[in-house]
């Protein structure tokens, strides 16, 4: 999902970036003042980060015969609400592009929308769906997680299909060409990425149910201790 | 959740990624000799479409810094990705202790 540096037109690189700069500063005064109530929080807010650290390092071969990688913003939505990970979401955009020339700063806007606010909306609000309907905790992480990063690049496709629309076909065509590149791609890698969150939150959940409960993440019933 | 489907869970990512490595086999050189790539990044195929929908469009801002060869790229992602892990494992292991030591505080009163 990641738009390279400079493969966003001007006014497409300004306009993502104007439309991500109030989550990251809503999401970092949210996360200052969670860490101020509650600093024994502070690690477990290092352990989302440190997810979508490594998911999304890890480029995994997919169906189509090519390759991707997760997003790891799930785990992070669902701890601390979706808000808290568009300033996590922007430090991991950051060191890729600045380090590793993985994505870039006139992309950087648009590369925050998709991976740390579409996808951890996304992921929180099928959480609350998933919930109210009853379904079982890990169904729900699951599927939160796994759409929430499928959305994430879709929205990369559609952002691309805005910036770059077909001269014949104009936006839809556009679309569906981005989107088998992206979202088809990214199918078996969502289901991946929707298990591992579960693993971890399983983990967290075992050893730090107090906290998790404190935390309003989960109440006494999901944990088996 | 119970614990022992986590392992299940994991076995299935680690079959979602094989079965594309044992089933999708490199096609044939095309006419002009050139070997065809697979398990590109699609990162790199948006760039390439990108070229074929609007083959004028020029890339306006380069990369302040970019890794000097795929080596070095991948020692960067891989120091990424055992920073990520390093923290997950330190705060598991000190949780698993916090968590023992409490239990065995509770039998012991």
């Amino acid at each position: 999902m990641h738009i390279m540096e400079g493969f966003l037109p001007v006014k497409h690189a300004i306009g993502w970036s104007v439309a991500s700069a109030p989550f990251v500063a809503y999401g970092l005064r949210s996360v200052n003042k969670r860490i101020k109530e509650k600093p024994e929080q502070r690690m477990l807010l290092g352990v989302a980060t440190a997810f979508t650290f490594v998911l999304s390092a890890l480029k995994m071969p997919s169906v189509t015969g090519s390759c991707s990688h997760p997003t790891g913003t799930g785990l992070g939505a669902i701890l601390f609400g979706p808000a808290a990970m568009a300033p996590i979401g922007a430090v991991v955009l950051m060191f890729q592009a600045l380090l590793l020339a993985h994505g870039g700063l006139t992309t950087l806007g648009a590369n925050i929308f998709s991976m740390a606010i579409v996808g951890p909306f996304a992921c929180a609000g099928i959480y609350r769906l998933g919930r109210s309907v009853k379904l079982p905790f890990g169904v729900s992480l699951f599927l939160a997680a796994a759409v929430g990063d499928l959305l994430t690049y879709v929205t990369t496709s559609v952002q691309l299909a805005l910036a770059f629309p077909d001269p014949v076909g104009g936006f839809v065509a556009s679309f569906a060409k981005f989107a088998t590149v992206f979202a088809v791609t990214q199918i078996p890698l969502a289901i991946s990425e929707g298990l591992l969150t579960v693993v971890v939150f399983n983990a967290l959940a075992r050893f730090n149910p107090q906290e998790l409960k404190d935390m309003n993440v989960i109440t006494g019933k999901e944990v088996q201790v | 959740m119970k614990r022992s489907t986590n392992i299940p869970m994991l076995v299935l990512v680690v079959v979602l990624m094989a079965f594309p490595l044992w089933k999708i086999q490199k096609p044939a050189p095309g006419p002009d000799g050139k070997e065809v790539e697979i398990f590109k990044g699609a990162d790199d195929q948006a760039k390439d479409l990108i070229g074929t929908i609007a083959p004028g469009y020029k890339p306006w801002f380069k990369p302040i810094m970019e890794p000097p060869s795929d080596e070095v790229g991948s020692l960067l992602f891989a120091l990424q990705a055992a920073m990520g892990a390093g923290f997950i494992g330190y705060y598991l292991g000190s949780a698993m202790t916090r968590a023992k030591l409490r239990r065995e505080q509770e039998t012991k009163c």
